[in-house]
């Protein structure tokens, strides 16, 4: 059973390379800022949030995608959320992707906005993964007793 | 002696707990400008849409105080693009109100685009944040709020667009209008900074990597 120092040292470095990595920026800092004794949970919630919206914009801009004709103005009102959720809780690979995809939506480019779609699943993904994996690790550095280092 | 603002026969000073109305579409934004402004000392109410924030500031299109259900607001911080009625609507409606006029509204929108921002600040807007709103924004607007700005509003207005310099954006940024508007000044900084007519007192606290020069 590993100590605590190790699985601490392990979150720090797993965290840490997300960052190096750009699947999370700054703002993913400042929601861990604003958990406490008294909201323990408060990121895995915001996170929880933000799958859900993921989930469901990334089924609807399927939909939409897959029409005879695509309703431009839809899949970039779905796109800026998606947009939205991603920089709030700091998933910047995401939100580049969906940058990208409006740029595409505003040209009214159907096979861009394929591509991106392809790639916001992939990245959804991986960051979807990636903070599982944290999420995992941080209960494992709690169940030892230890805490979560800043 | 702590300098005092009346809002509404209500007297505030730096020990006041703020009351927010937050207003967005996004659950997971409601959550996050809730934390953000708790963590604050601040009360918060927060709705989905600008009908819901209308609705509980006792706005019926008449007169409102009677109606008026649950504790005075003191701040609404509103997203700008909603479904239905936009923060910009609502913006409006408020300053329209002779009951809601004197609440500040702040804008909040992941857009950084400069029409939009003086159109808020032009139609009565306290401020435009862009998101993702950061806890030094919260408590700096505290602050602003507490302070009183009653008598600020007209000439520190253009001085309240603190635009975030949104590197991630792809869009290319206007060219810094030197000779445009009301302003005379000269301003040294890069086209995504606060534009600041009068003073310079004032200091923005959001990080800005890129100043550099001076055209």
């Amino acid at each position: 059973m590993e100590g605590v120092i190790q699985l601490q040292r392990q979150l720090v470095e797993y965290r840490t390379s997300l960052y190096n990595e750009g699947f999370l920026d700054d703002q993913f800092i400042q929601l861990q800022q604003l958990q406490d004794e008294s909201n323990p949970d408060f990121v895995v919630e915001v996170v929880s949030l933000f799958f859900e919206d993921s989930q469901r914009l990334l089924n609807e801009l399927t939909k939409a995608l897959h029409q005879q004709s695509s309703d431009f103005k839809r899949l970039d009102a779905h796109v800026h959320q998606l947009k939205g959720s991603s920089s709030s809780i700091g998933a910047q690979r995401v939100q580049k992707v969906c940058i990208a995809f409006r740029h595409y939506c505003d040209e009214q480019n159907t096979e861009g906005c394929l591509k991106c779609l392809q790639q916001l699943k992939s990245e959804y993904s991986l960051v979807k993964n990636k903070l599982e994996t944290l999420f995992k690790l941080e209960q494992q550095v709690l169940a030892a007793g230890g805490s979560i280092p800043m | 002696m702590a300098r005092t603002v009346e809002k509404r026969g209500e007297v505030l000073d730096q020990t006041s707990e703020l009351h927010v109305l937050a207003v967005d579409d996004s659950h997971l934004d409601r959550k996050v400008i809730e934390r953000l402004l708790k963590i604050s000392a601040c009360k918060v109410t927060a709705v989905e849409s600008g009908r819901r924030a209308l609705q509980y500031l006792g706005f019926d299109g008449e007169k409102s105080s009677a109606g008026f259900n649950g504790l005075k607001v003191n701040l609404i911080m509103t997203d700008y693009s909603m479904p239905g009625m936009s923060g910009y609507e609502l913006l409006k409606k408020i300053k329209g109100s002779s009951t809601l006029k004197e609440i500040p509204v702040v804008i909040m929108s992941s857009e950084n685009i400069l029409t939009r921002i003086d159109r808020c600040l032009e139609e009565g807007a306290e401020e435009f944040l862009v998101k993702p709103v950061k806890l030094s924004d919260v408590k700096r607007l505290k602050s602003v709020i507490l302070k009183g700005d009653g008598e600020e509003n007209g000439d520190m207005r253009t001085q309240k667009r603190k635009v975030r310099d949104d590197s991630s954006s792809l869009s290319p940024s206007p060219p810094w209008p030197l000779s445009s508007s009301s302003s005379s000044f000269a301003c040294d900084f890069s086209p995504n900074q606060m534009k600041s007519p009068s003073s310079l007192s004032m200091q923005s606290p959001l990080k800005r990597p890129k100043l550099r020069n001076i055209f």
